[in-house]
């Protein structure tokens, strides 16, 4: 193959096949045989990893299984680059460790990890995400019922959505104490304005037919709400959910920064960055990594069982 | 212009419940300095009071406002009480993330619509990398790149760009592809090669959704840019005024500083609003 046609037909491989002749050759000229040596693995592995996918995505197969390895085999190929970058070029482990010495402290310091994941996420974020959203479902209900304070809560709701609430934190650990429920209240604070602007956004997006149907079987405000309008909110409200669901854990984590009992995600992070101790704060990214994915998949979960009617939901599957 | 009545309304509503708050939260400390003196309070003594202390739990709105007026207007821009100062520090950190973020985001997003694999690799860990929080990581970020000889605003404009690609990549994803099967066939037959499809096709379309997608990225690159600052030891910036703040009790400092990002915020959010309505109307895109 030539390179033209390289270029045309693999563009990524070719990008990736100069910047690694590129820079081995960079190394040989200014440091030495053994790191060029180095690069030579780190893009070997790189278009290794690329070739594989490239080779899965073009084999006619099932599209479920494809969306689930291809994305795995690329994560593989990233944990394996950052061990051998780190590794092969000395880095210190001050400034960053490699996986296996992240998998190794996960594995040792279970029951820290536990203890911070309670305090943190199940005290700290899960509460303050189930009281701010009720709060905001409740409100947007009210808000949705007079037009009037529609229009003078939704433009100030889409602002404050915009600001950086996350300010407000020092104040509420004034308030609230250094404890979780302060932790709690920057969450309720966070998700509030999100979930509400999106479910009053949903509770609007009922046709006028569907209305009219409702009135023709006589149906009043209670039962057009929990029959026609909260259904048809829902792909909005689970929207709304997600974006909180993030916002939940940076909260109650960035909460921890302005003062904790001596527990917490955050606390820990903040503690052993100063501690030099990078191996633990890894391992505590790990952890909120693993619970933001579970979190905002059990949201999706939920999405798909209650809003399987919705298009955007019946598309792929099957 | 029919928003405006509700809005003012609500916001009328909202002072009112701040000044009936803060009655409420520094009533307590107002009867506590009173007893120590041997003094009884009337209810106008206790407002008065409550509305004017030095470290309040909630400020009144006009204390918050007196203190921005003090350090904006009444001190030079240069000085370190200056208000001004601070806000440019972030703002500079947030300017210099929010590029390099739309930069990697536009990237990204031409690398996903036009490489299979890039789509099918890249982009479900583009979506989990947003579940990580990044917030809670920036210290040690921060802290690396210090140890690395890195230091000052570009730290900083790391967190914020990894906080800002995100919105980019999925509305710029989402506007690359928005051209219908039928416009793409139509570039096909008039021979265009995939370059003049991109810069003909492609990209107009897909600007209202990358100007929905830098507003998110500049709020975002803000949040970025205040956390950023907390770890530095509050040194300057606005996140460094409301660490300081806290640690000081300090709250009138904090609230002030809370008001500048809020204004910071809204000033370039809605930059990107007004050119938004330019441009879009330059290309006879609005309706």
């Amino acid at each position: 193959m030539t390179a033209r046609a390289l270029v045309s037909r693999a563009p990524l491989v070719a990008f990736q096949i100069a910047l690694g002749v590129a820079l081995v050759a960079k190394g040989l000229v200014s440091s030495g045989v053994g790191t060029a040596l180095v690069t030579l693995a780190l893009f070997a592995v790189w278009i290794g990893g690329t070739l594989l996918n490239s080779w899965l995505a073009a084999r006619p197969g099932v599209l479920r299984f494809k969306a689930f390895a291809i994305p795995l085999v690329f994560g593989l190929t990233l944990l394996a680059m950052w061990e051998i970058a780190v590794r092969g070029y000395g880095v210190s482990t001050v400034i960053l460790p490699p996986p296996s010495a992240i998998a190794v402290r996960f594995s040792h310091s279970l029951p820290i990890l536990w203890e911070d994941f309670v305090q943190t996420v199940i005290k700290g974020a899960l509460s303050g995400f189930v009281i701010g959203c009720v709060a905001a479902l409740v409100t947007a209900v009210v808000v949705d019922r007079f037009d009037f304070l529609r229009r003078g809560l939704l433009p100030v709701g889409n602002f404050v959505a915009a600001l950086p609430i996350i300010g407000i934190a020092p104040i509420l650990v004034m308030w609230f104490g250094f404890d979780w429920q302060s932790k709690a209240a920057v969450v309720v604070v966070m998700v509030f304005f999100p979930m509400l602007v999106n479910t009053v956004e949903g509770l609007h997006d009922t046709s006028a037919m569907q209305r009219d149907l409702m009135r023709t079987y006589a149906a009043g405000y209670w039962t057009t709400l929990f029959k026609l309008r909260l259904p048809a909110a829902m792909p909005f409200i689970f929207n709304g959910l997600k974006i909180a669901s993030t916002l939940a854990l940076i909260g109650a984590i960035v909460a921890e920064f302005f003062g904790s009992p001596v527990r917490g995600m955050g606390f820990r992070i903040s503690t052993s960055v100063g501690l030099l101790a990078l191996d633990l704060v890894w391992a505590e990214i790990v952890v909120a990594a693993i619970a933001g994915s579970a979190f905002y998949g059990a949201i999706a979960l939920l999405e798909k069982a209650v809003t399987f009617w919705h298009p955007s939901q019946r598309g792929h599957g099957h | 212009m029919r928003a405006v009545v509700p809005v003012l309304t609500v916001v009328a509503v909202i002072v009112a419940i701040w000044y009936a708050a803060a009655v409420w939260l520094n009533a307590p400390w107002a009867r506590d300095m009173a007893a120590r003196q041997d003094r009884e309070l009337g209810a106008a003594e206790l407002v008065v009071d409550t509305w004017s202390q030095d470290k309040p739990k909630l400020p009144a709105p006009h204390q918050v406002v007196t203190e921005l007026w003090e350090t904006t207007v009444e001190k030079s821009v240069t000085s370190k009480r200056s208000l001004v100062y601070h806000a440019w520090v972030t703002l500079s950190a947030t300017l210099a993330g929010f590029g390099l973020g739309t930069a990697l985001g536009f990237a990204l997003a031409v690398g996903i619509v036009y490489i299979r694999v890039m789509d099918m690799s890249v982009m479900p860990w583009v979506i989990a990398s947003q579940t990580i929080p990044i917030l809670a990581i920036a210290p040690m970020i921060i802290v690396v790149l210090n140890a690395v000889g890195v230091s000052g605003l570009l730290p900083k404009a790391v967190i914020s760009m990894y906080l800002s690609f995100f919105p980019v990549v999925v509305g710029m994803v989402k506007g690359l592809r928005s051209p219908s099967a039928m416009q793409l066939d139509q570039m096909r037959t008039w021979n265009a090669t995939s370059a003049q499809e991109f810069v003909k096709l492609r990209l107009p379309s897909s600007m209202p959704y990358l100007f929905a997608s830098l507003k998110i990225a500049m709020a975002a690159s803000l949040v970025g840019a205040i956390v950023g600052e907390l770890p530095t030891g509050a040194v300057a910036g606005l996140g460094a005024r409301l660490l300081a703040g806290s640690y000081y009790g300090q709250t009138i400092q904090i609230w002030s500083a809370l008001f500048m990002a809020a204004a910071v915020a809204a000033a370039m959010v809605g930059l990107i609003g007004v050119l938004q309505r330019v441009t879009l109307r330059r290309m006879g895109l609005d309706r």
